[in-house]
């Protein structure tokens, strides 16, 4: 049977701004999917976006939601989950506003192991802006300020997440549809600041400047890239060159931030 | 007739679909077709409710209805 998207979407906010192609709305489907299937109450689940094509994602589902400042959005979840522990936070945006602008606030969210889920959808690219190049943008790859390719190198928001502390990092593609809503549905299960990645397409500002014919051909190209983390146990650092795995990629268990808060609440005397 | 019962109904909501032509490449038995800018359906029979075009469709403008 069709699976009901509209009782999570907001009345009339449809359809939604993201181009012909872009990945966004299959990583929304996929979130929406998550929800129904661990039973979210609308009026427990918070989603917090900062600025951005996919921060856009927020003002359409129905629940709780806060689109906040610039690259903002894990300072402003930490409060929300800070004064409402019982609230499920989940966090979106994209390359960008998460490992740019709010690089800062996204390592030390990691570090701190708050119990929340951020979603990244990584297009390589800062879409809404005008297609400038993000730190997530591959070497060589052409953005509106790098015309004759990026120098730098991008980052891996995934190892980045690991580095950074966080206790449960997975990586998708916008390809693999039916593994998304499985991944961020363990992501916010999991006691933690858990962190999932989606490698996104953004036909309009960087496929285009990239000689991607199609949309097809980006989804195509998510396809060929991605390895199972199982499947790549199995190969040769050779056969992973320019790969990325994909699935499950850290899990581990840590004190969560709320609950040492409130021990130290109780070590001062608070609560009384 | 038993044949015929079994066939799914494809919704498609004309006013969402943006044309992005990724559920008529990524359908495994070629169902859709692009008419105009927007999708629509070709050949219903071939249909095997796989609902890859539901999945993936982006602008949440197609719906498989099978029992």
């Amino acid at each position: 049977m069709a699976f009901d998207y509209e009782k999570f979407i907001r009345p009339g906010k449809l359809p939604h701004i993201w181009c012909p192609g872009c990945g966004h709305g299959i990583v929304m489907k996929g979130l929406i999917r998550a929800m129904d299937t661990l039973n979210l109450k609308k009026e427990e689940t918070a989603i917090v976006s900062g600025i951005g094509c996919a921060s856009r994602l927020p003002g359409y589902i129905d629940c709780c939601t806060l689109h906040t400042a610039h690259g903002r959005a894990a300072a402003f979840a930490t409060g929300v989950k800070l004064a409402k522990p019982e609230m499920n936070v989940i966090l979106v945006g994209g390359d960008g506003d998460g490992t740019a602008i709010g690089g800062n606030h996204f390592i030390h969210a990691c570090r701190r192991n708050i119990n929340m889920t951020y979603i990244i959808m990584n297009n390589y690219i800062y879409g809404m802006t005008g297609g400038q190049f993000s730190p997530c943008t591959p070497t060589g790859h052409k953005a509106s300020t790098t015309p004759y390719g990026n120098p730098d190198p991008g980052f891996d928001v995934a190892k980045l997440a690991i580095g950074a502390g966080a206790t449960f990092v997975a990586r998708g593609t916008a390809f693999h549809a039916n593994q998304i809503d499985k991944l961020i549905a363990e992501a916010i299960q999991h006691k933690g600041f858990s962190v999932v990645e989606i490698l996104d397409d953004c036909p309009t500002t960087y496929g285009r400047r990239n000689k991607y014919k199609s949309v097809i051909e980006m989804m195509n190209r998510l396809k060929e890239v991605a390895v199972p983390v199982k499947a790549a146990e199995k190969m040769t650092a050779e056969q992973l060159q320019g790969k990325v795995l994909t699935g499950v990629l850290h899990k581990v268990e840590r004190p969560e931030y709320c609950e040492e808060y409130a021990k130290v609440i109780e070590r001062a005397g608070g609560n009384k | 007739m038993s044949e015929e019962k079994k066939l799914p109904r494809i919704e498609i909501i004309e006013k969402y679909c943006k044309g992005c032509h990724i559920c008529v490449e990524f359908c495994p038995t070629k169902v859709l077709e692009m008419k105009g800018f927007v999708v629509s359906v070709k050949d219903l029979e071939k249909c095997i409710k796989c609902m890859q075009c539901e999945l993936r469709c982006p602008d949440f403008a197609i719906k498989v209805h099978a029992e």
